[in-house]
């Protein structure tokens, strides 16, 4: 049955081969079920070799399958081959299981996108490289499937990548995990000149040999690649930028698989890891505390629905390092597991929400959607239960266990978990009240319209003043004109009043003419006077309009003033003052016919699988009996030291108690805040924290400055003594030959003569050298 | 025997010598291609003279068997060169040697 392995990663590859063939021919949704059934038949696999190594005793089950030689270089031998052992199993299990939910998802989520086959093409050559990571025999392979997801995360982050914002954040992702991807090559090559292989069971076999220091060299790259893909200090600032993809793909590789790969190889290597300092695991499980916490805080004070999941999924990926920093591979899996289940839920079913709210991702917007979402709302419910820490839940378990190791290995450890538990348990709660409780704020008029209406209000009216102005330069200048022609009339009037005088009387034509032309001189001035005199009303009324349009711009800047200040209030409607609903902004206007909808059966089916495991998935490892750490028992034959908890009883119970009062309290604080009103929310969500302690902008302040002139110093470097190099040895070789090239004379005697002389010198020497 | 002059090894080996270099000189000082070629062949057999005479001197047959391959080689170069001295005389009447340099770097 375990034979069967190669099966597994086989059919999402077969997937993504047919949907880059004929993806576009398929359509909607026909290209989103073939993933999905894709996805389910490597499921269907995994389960198989599942059973199969069930199957096998305890100390039997690995079982590597070797498909054929991909690297033959000499002593360096690398195949293409499968390790089937519990651990990869485990992840296979849960990444084909969660991914084939998250496809069927998917068909619901990405109904109508023009690209729709393509995601799903995605889809499946990351779910392909995940399983090629997870099931390589040997580190190269599971590099390959690291950089594979790593280029899928980089495809589907910015799968909308028309918008900058996107395009950028793919890069960003790309970028950081570069750093990490060093110390993952470093790792990798100082494994194969310490033990000579990078195959997984030589490195078991051979890791309890490798000198402290080595091993711990090896320990801390891995940690440096590890904190790449597995979003830590320092490195985690990808991740929450990362949610600008699609919120499947937040799902499936930012919350529940490809995240976790960093946890999977620290836990693959823990034999290296065991014969390391002492200072390097506990590095690991500092660098997990310490990004644990920061990444909780800044979730506190985050308005994006997505944001605040991704800042914690950093965090509960932080309680992962912590645990495997602390020697409790098993606690870490577990959560990995549990996380799986309940973050792929909670980003699904916000998924849901943004789907059903058209696209506003602000929860300040949301509110009250408990009734219009009933099965997304009931199932994020239960995977808030499930992080917060509530008992039975499924996080409630594999976090008290982490939690317990941090005890056993340092007080301080577990304080940073507890405060970090407390903070989770807030978050989440947060999250689900202004979510799905409270007043339904989506139709509420939003501060940010009511200061661009007043904006463009005030702009028209300033506009008036302008317009009115231009109106008074026209009427003034229309006034002069009227005087001018005014003038010219009364002259002509005088000119023809001389004619009339000088005309002889006895001339009865001439005089005629004479009074008829005095007449239509003094028609023309009267017509002037008039003229004249309507441009000067003419230039009073517009100065009355400029004189108005100011008086409205005063108007306008007072009556913005105060409907202007309204703010966010999460309990009451906001106060527009005297706006009528004809003043209001046409959005506002169009969200009050919106009505949220619950999301299809393709999006809902899997929120309810999820939820369900979700709410049991902590019987893997129940901690009451020995007989109940079913986990525990599976993955021991991987692990060098398996640890187990050393404290009695009732310090487990204690500290069980401790946690889920912890939790309590978180929850209550957010009752108190967001459902009730006693405390402020603008007084927790520190500005500080919204910007995520400024660790963003210092990266970039510090990479455009100094950053920026060290970089400009080795690109001079580079440019004038490397290039230097290279370019002089080229000059050197140009010059010299064009010096030699004049021996080539053409003339056969020189040549002969040159020959002659040679053989002349060499008779000379050996003469010179003879002993007569 | 009177007076007989005993003619040893060395005589022979000055016979090359002195070949050997009025083929250098003549192929360094002439320019008539033909000429050249002519010392050419005498500084060959020149030094066929030597390894005929250190073949008899030392008893050994390889003398006479490098010689056989000299003659080869002799031949190619005649056929060879001698093709291209008519090729030039055809193109170029009475060119001597130093007037063809047109393979100058």
């Amino acid at each position: 049955m375990v034979e069967a392995v190669w099966l597994i990663p086989a059919f999402p590859l077969a997937g993504f081969v047919l949907l880059m063939l004929m993806g576009p021919k398929l359509g909607e949704p026909r290209a989103g079920w073939l993933a999905t059934l894709a996805m389910g038949g490597s499921f269907v696999s995994s389960v198989v070799v599942y059973i199969g190594l069930l199957g096998e005793d305890a100390h039997d089950r690995q079982y590597v399958q070797t498909l054929f030689e991909w690297v033959p270089a000499g002593d360096f031998q690398v195949d293409i081959g499968f390790l089937v052992d519990p651990l990869s199993v485990t992840m296979t299990l849960f990444i084909t299981g969660v991914g084939a939910l998250i496809h069927l998802y998917s068909i619901g989520y990405m109904h109508g996108d023009p690209k729709f086959s393509k995601f799903f093409l995605y889809l499946n050559l990351f779910a392909f490289s995940m399983l090629m990571l997870v099931l390589g025999d040997n580190m190269l392979l599971t590099f390959l499937g690291w950089e594979g997801v790593g280029a899928c995360s980089y495809f589907l982050i910015a799968f909308w990548f028309t918008d900058e914002a996107n395009a950028s954040a793919g890069k960003k992702a790309f970028v950081t995990n570069r750093i990490g991807d060093w110390g993952f090559m470093v790792a990798m090559f100082l494994m194969f000149t310490t033990i000579g292989s990078i195959q997984y069971t030589d490195i078991f076999a051979n890791a309890a040999g490798i000198s402290e220091s080595t091993a711990t060299a090896i320990t801390i790259l891995l940690l440096v690649g590890a904190a790449g893909k597995s979003a830590q200090i320092p490195l985690f600032v990808w991740l929450p930028d990362a949610m600008a993809g699609p919120t499947p793909v937040s799902a499936l590789i930012h919350a529940a698989t490809m995240v976790t790969s960093g946890v999977y190889l620290l836990t693959r290597m823990n034999g290296v890891i065991d014969v390391s300092a002492a200072w390097a695991p506990t590095t690991i499980a500092w660098v997990g505390a310490a990004t644990a916490l920061f990444a909780a805080t800044i979730a506190v004070a985050q308005n994006d629905i997505k944001k605040v999941l991704a800042y914690s999924t950093v965090s509960q990926l932080g309680y992962m390092f912590l645990a495997i920093g602390t020697g409790a591979y098993v606690a870490a899996i577990f959560h990995m597991i549990t996380h799986a289940f309940f973050k792929a839920l909670l980003f699904l079913g916000s998924g849901s929400v943004i789907h059903g709210m058209d696209n506003d991702q602000d929860m300040r917007h949301y509110g009250g959607l408990r009734k219009l979402m009933p099965v997304t709302s009931i199932t994020f419910i239960i995977g808030w239960l499930a992080i917060a820490g509530v008992p039975p839940f499924a996080g409630f378990w594999s976090k008290d266990e982490i939690l317990a190791f941090a005890w056993e290995d340092n007080v301080a450890l577990w304080a940073v978990g507890f405060i970090t538990a407390i903070l989770t348990a807030f978050y989440m709660s947060r999250q689900v009240f202004m979510t799905f409780f409270g007043r339904y704020r989506f139709a509420d008029v939003r501060p940010e319209e009511v200061e661009e209406l007043a904006a463009t209000k005030v702009q028209a009216a300033e506009n008036a003043v302008a317009e009115a102005e231009v109106g008074i330069g026209g009427a003034e200048e229309a006034v002069v004109k009227a005087t001018e022609k005014l003038e010219k009339a009364q002259e002509k009037l005088v000119t023809r009043e001389t004619e009339m005088a000088d005309a002889d009387a006895s001339d009865e034509k001439a005089f005629d003419k004479a009074t008829k032309n005095l007449d239509k001189a003094k028609d023309g001035v009267e017509k002037a006077n008039v003229a004249a005199e309507e441009a000067t009303a003419a230039v009073e009324a517009a100065r009355d309009a400029v004189r108005t349009a100011q008086a409205q711009v005063a108007n306008v800047a007072a009556a913005s003033m105060g409907t202007g200040a309204i703010e966010f209030d999460l309990f009451n409607a906001p106060n527009i003052g005297e706006m009528t609903d004809d003043d209001l902004p046409e959005a506002a206007r169009a969200r009050r016919e919106y009505h949220p909808h619950e999301s299809p059966w393709q999006m809902t089916l899997p929120l309810v699988v999820l939820a369900g495991a979700a709410m049991v998935a902590g019987v893997m490892n129940l901690p009451f009996t020995s007989d109940l750490h079913f986990l525990d028992h599976w993955l021991e034959p991987t692990l060098v030291h398996p640890a187990h908890l050393t404290s009695s009883a009732s310090v487990k119970w204690i500290l069980a108690i401790v946690a889920v009062m912890g939790g309590a309290v978180g929850i209550a604080a957010a009752v108190a805040v967001y459902l009730r009103g006693r405390v402020p929310a603008a007084k927790i969500e520190l500005p500080l924290l919204a910007r995520g302690w400024r660790y963003d902008e210092s990266i970039s302040n510090f990479m455009g400055g100094p950053g920026r002139k060290s970089f400009d110093l080795v690109a001079w470097f580079d440019a004038t003594f490397v290039d230097g190099a290279v370019n002089g040895v080229g000059r050197l070789v140009r010059d010299g030959g064009g010096q030699l090239r004049r021996l080539q004379s053409g003339l056969v005697r020189s040549y002969a003569a040159m020959v002659a002389i040679g053989a002349i010198a060499l008779l000379v020497w050996f003469l010179s050298r003879a002993n007569f | 025997m009177v007076g007989a002059i005993e003619v040893s090894t060395e005589w022979y080996l000055v016979l090359s010598a002195v070949l050997f270099s009025i083929g250098t000189v003549g192929l360094l000082i002439r320019r008539n291609p033909l000429v050249m070629f002519m010392c050419v062949e005498l500084m060959l057999n020149a030094v066929n003279i030597t390894f005929v005479a250190m073949g008899t001197e030392l008893n050994d047959v390889g003398g006479q068997i490098a010689v056989f391959f000299v003659l080869v080689v002799a031949a190619v170069e005649v056929v060879v060169g001698l093709a291209l001295v008519v090729a030039i005389n055809r193109r170029r009447d009475g060119a001597t040697a130093d007037d063809i340099s047109v393979l100058r770097g």
